[in-house]
């Protein structure tokens, strides 16, 4: 009890502000403070996240040689106001035939479970941080997975063929897009040696380097799986609009589809603050420290929660970019390309990295070259240590997986294309000789 | 064969098959087209193409219309080639009265149809892009396209269903700034177009979503009696510019792009040269363009001698045809017309079987359908 209660603890200076001894230490510190935070955190996720909306459409427009949004406001900056009070004022509809029970309950088992995960996301140094959970990691994996289940009984429950297929897909794409999510973090995980959201980013403030330079090959598939797990383009097969209409919110409507809309940007959101706090470094960026010791705490914490939004800012930014670009990858191409790609190049990863960090270890711990040392309990790479590492990320990781991939998949549909067609053609054209019906 | 379609079967595994009905208000069947399919999972296994939403009875209207008053059905019929269609029929309907048209209005006729295959082959190249899942390839072919549009608002008045031609020739001669503005707006699109096959032509996703997605082997191309991109991606040489010149097409010099393998990758490479060819046309045309009056001798009340004729023209679709028999009266006794975009679409069956749900959609697309064309 008392280490939960830690967690929750109150900083300095919001103690000085009530005075020598707040009538009540209990409840200022293990109550009132912690839900400040939530609402302060919740009140600008969500604010960010209709702001989010309203720059995915500039974005597109400046991709796509217009304007976007104009008329609400200058530059249209009101826009995400006057688009959420619409769907608040919206009918709120609920097909006939749906089970109106799931139908209710499905947009916010997706909203709450993005929610949720907000609370042990490292937003900065010190008080910044709502909860420094010691399995964080853990935690955000587990729980953003649950989100699926919220479109699965959308897709269910509307009952409409097109939300059911959405729905199936979605489920499909989201469990085999987590196994590569949880294996292209493992590698990150062998540096940092804890679970801790907070504990990473301090791992890479004492390593020096953010972990992209160590896990070229991790921090790809993260990237990669992101997109698949978030439903973003080039995989927003769920929602395709072509092929399923809306996918599976096909059916709804108003605040209901808002829900969803907002669940889909804030997994976005927390997707791309795992990436920034197992990749990126987290809050920290050099001279932190001196801005620590020369302009006081407070500052200290507010460049680093402005150092988190600018990462994962960048992120999104691409995220964005890559929807505008590409074009839609088709259901079983994309499962292909998680199960015979991410999954085994995450795997190849995981050993690799284990085979270089165990080779770097000191001869005592049984290594070879002893670029690792072991200072004030934690294992540090030296400064060859840290060269090791990033040589052997870009130029032996990477091309070898590369290698043994396109080795295991050398004959996959897919991969050869060429060959693949002349296949397809050949056998066709017998069928059609041989009077065959053509269908494969 | 609807009902068929409908009833569902068990499976292996006890599993159901599954009828989805797409459109006729789907976003991506290219208007009101609705296609009943029969999925095992997400492979079709079977589908049935139910068209007529759009049926006006232009066949019959045009019965009841004197010969001038049919053209601007022509327009409303593959909606976003207006010009072509016009130039199908009256060139038919000269056919019939044998009428000489004078020279530039011919070549002028070259060069709007060409332009107006461009815009065709654009929204054709947007449209399947997006269903594909690249939008934003949509609103740059929308920005050339409005170049298009725009000279024909100046010329014509209209920008869709723009009604071009006259039969005997030209109403008017065209505008003073015409050919500065056509070759101008020749001058950007090349570049535009490689901007889009930079977009496309080497992209992964592209490739594996077009290459070996609804394979038509020549013979079968054929037998349905295609024509157009989709019977030339199958590598089948047959173009009716180049088979039966009509208008002023003998007088240029281009080339018929042809595929090899009729997958869809090849139709969307075929369009992109179709294109550059377009541009060869018009720039030929225009330097060529005779002086001359620009409207033949017609008499005010149309009324061709007894007896029929069929034209055909190489609409952005396929081969255009009207058939058209005179009785000696002021309106036709019969008029068909061959919709190519109606023949192509008998192909999506053969097409289709086999994919997934999300090829299907990108098989409609590359057939290239317009449903105002296909229901008539």
């Amino acid at each position: 009890m008392p280490e939960i209660l830690a967690l929750l603890i109150a900083p300095d200076w919001v103690r000085s502000l009530t005075g020598e001894r707040p009538p009540n230490v209990f409840w200022a510190e293990y109550i009132v403070w912690p839900l400040i935070q939530i609402v302060i955190v919740l009140f600008v996720v969500l604010t960010v996240v209709a702001y989010l909306v309203y720059f995915e459409r500039k974005i597109s427009a400046f991709i796509q040689a217009r304007l976007g949004p104009m008329r609400v406001g200058p530059w249209g900056i009101l826009q995400p106001a006057a688009d959420g009070l619409k769907l608040l004022l919206k009918e709120d509809i609920i097909p006939i035939k749906a089970d109106k029970l799931v139908f209710s309950i499905a947009p916010i088992i997706s909203v709450v479970s993005t929610l949720v995960v907000l609370a042990v996301i490292p937003w900065g140094a010190a008080w910044a941080t709502i909860a420094n959970v010691n399995i964080g990691l853990l935690f955000v994996l587990a729980v953003s997975s649950v989100s699926v289940l919220g479109l699965v009984l959308a897709g269910w429950s509307s009952n409409s063929k097109y939300s059911l297929l959405g729905a199936l897909r979605s489920s499909a794409q989201m469990v085999s897009y987590e196994v590569g999510m949880g294996l292209s973090i493992i590698g990150a995980l062998i540096f940092a040696r804890t679970l801790s959201l907070s504990g990473i980013v301090e791992a890479q403030r004492a390593d020096g380097l953010p972990y992209f330079l160590f896990q070229p090959l991790g921090f790809l598939i993260y990237l990669i799986s992101a997109l698949g797990e978030t439903n973003r383009a080039p995989f927003d097969l769920p929602e395709a609009e072509s092929e399923l209409v809306a996918g599976y919110h096909t059916e709804y409507s108003g605040f209901r589809w808002a829900l969803f809309f907002m669940a889909e940007y804030t997994a976005m959101l927390v997707t791309s603050a795992v990436a920034v706090t197992v990749f990126l470094g987290g809050w920290y960026f050099p001279g932190l420290d001196w801005i620590k010791s020369n302009w006081g705490p407070n500052i200290y914490v507010l460049l680093s929660v402005a150092a988190f939004a600018g990462k994962i800012a960048v992120l999104i930014y691409a995220y964005m970019w890559f929807r505008w670009t590409w074009p839609r990858y088709r259901y079983d191409q994309l499962m292909e390309l998680g199960w015979k790609w991410l999954i085994p190049a995450g795997l190849a990863n995981v050993v690799l990295t284990g085979v270089w960090y165990v080779l770097a270890l000191p001869e005592a711990q049984g290594g070879v070259f002893g670029f690792v040392k072991q200072t004030a309990g934690r294992y540090v790479p030296t400064g060859y240590g840290k060269i090791y590492f990033i040589l052997t990320g870009f130029i032996i990781t990477i091309p070898l997986s590369w290698a043994l991939l396109a080795t295991i998949n050398r004959r996959s549909r897919d991969f050869n294309l060429h060959d693949q067609r002349q296949l397809q053609i050949k056998l066709r054209s017998e069928r059609i000789k041989r009077n065959e019906p053509v269908a494969e | 064969m609807q009902e068929e379609i409908t009833k569902p079967r068990e499976t292996l595994l006890d599993a159901e098959e599954m009828a989805l009905n797409m459109g006729p208000q789907h976003p991506s069947t290219h208007g009101v087209l609705r296609v009943l399919l029969k999925l095992d999972g997400e492979t079709v296994i079977d589908l049935d193409c139910d068209i007529g939403f759009l049926h006006r009875g232009v066949e019959k209207i045009a019965e009841q219309d004197t010969y001038a008053m049919i053209t601007p059905y022509w327009d409303r019929l593959d909606y976003v080639a207006a010009v072509s269609g016009d130039l199908c029929y009256v060139e038919g309907v000269e056919k019939l009265l044998q009428v000489e048209v004078p020279r530039r209005a011919e070549y002028l006729r070259v060069i709007l149809t060409e332009l107006q295959r461009i815009a065709s082959h654009l929204l054709w190249l947007g449209t399947h892009a997006i269903d594909i899942g690249a939008v934003t390839v949509l609103l740059y072919c929308f920005r050339e396209r409005e170049e298009i549009l725009k000279i024909f608002e100046d010329f014509i008045g209209a920008r869709l269903t723009a009604h071009a031609f006259r039969i005997g020739g030209l109403w008017w001669d065209v505008y003073p700034e015409f050919e500065t503005r056509v070759r101008d707006f020749l001058k950007i699109i090349p570049d535009r177009i490689t901007e889009y096959e930079t977009l496309l032509n080497t992209n992964r996703i592209w490739l594996s979503r077009t290459v070996g997605i609804g394979v038509l082997p020549a013979e079968e191309a054929i037998n349905l009696s295609l024509t157009g991109p989709v019977l030339r991606g199958s590598g089948v040489n047959y173009d009716v510019r180049k088979a039966q010149p009509y208008s002023a097409y003998a007088d240029f010099d281009f080339e018929v792009p042809l595929g090899e393998n009729g997958d869809t990758y090849d139709r969307y490479l075929i369009r992109m040269e179709e294109m550059r060819q377009s541009v060869r046309i018009i720039e030929q045309a225009l330097d060529g363009l005779p002086e001359g009056p620009v409207m033949a001798k017609v008499p005010k009340v149309i009324k061709p001698p007894v007896g029929e004729i069929y034209h055909s023209i190489e609409a952005p679709k396929g081969e255009l045809g009207v058939y058209l028999v005179s009785d000696g009266t002021g309106k036709p006794y019969r008029m068909r017309i061959r919709p190519p975009a109606y023949i192509n679409l008998q192909s999506l069956k053969r097409m289709a079987i086999g994919h997934l749900v999300a090829d299907v959609v990108a098989i409609i697309g590359t057939i290239d359908i317009v449903l105002g064309e296909v229901d008539r």
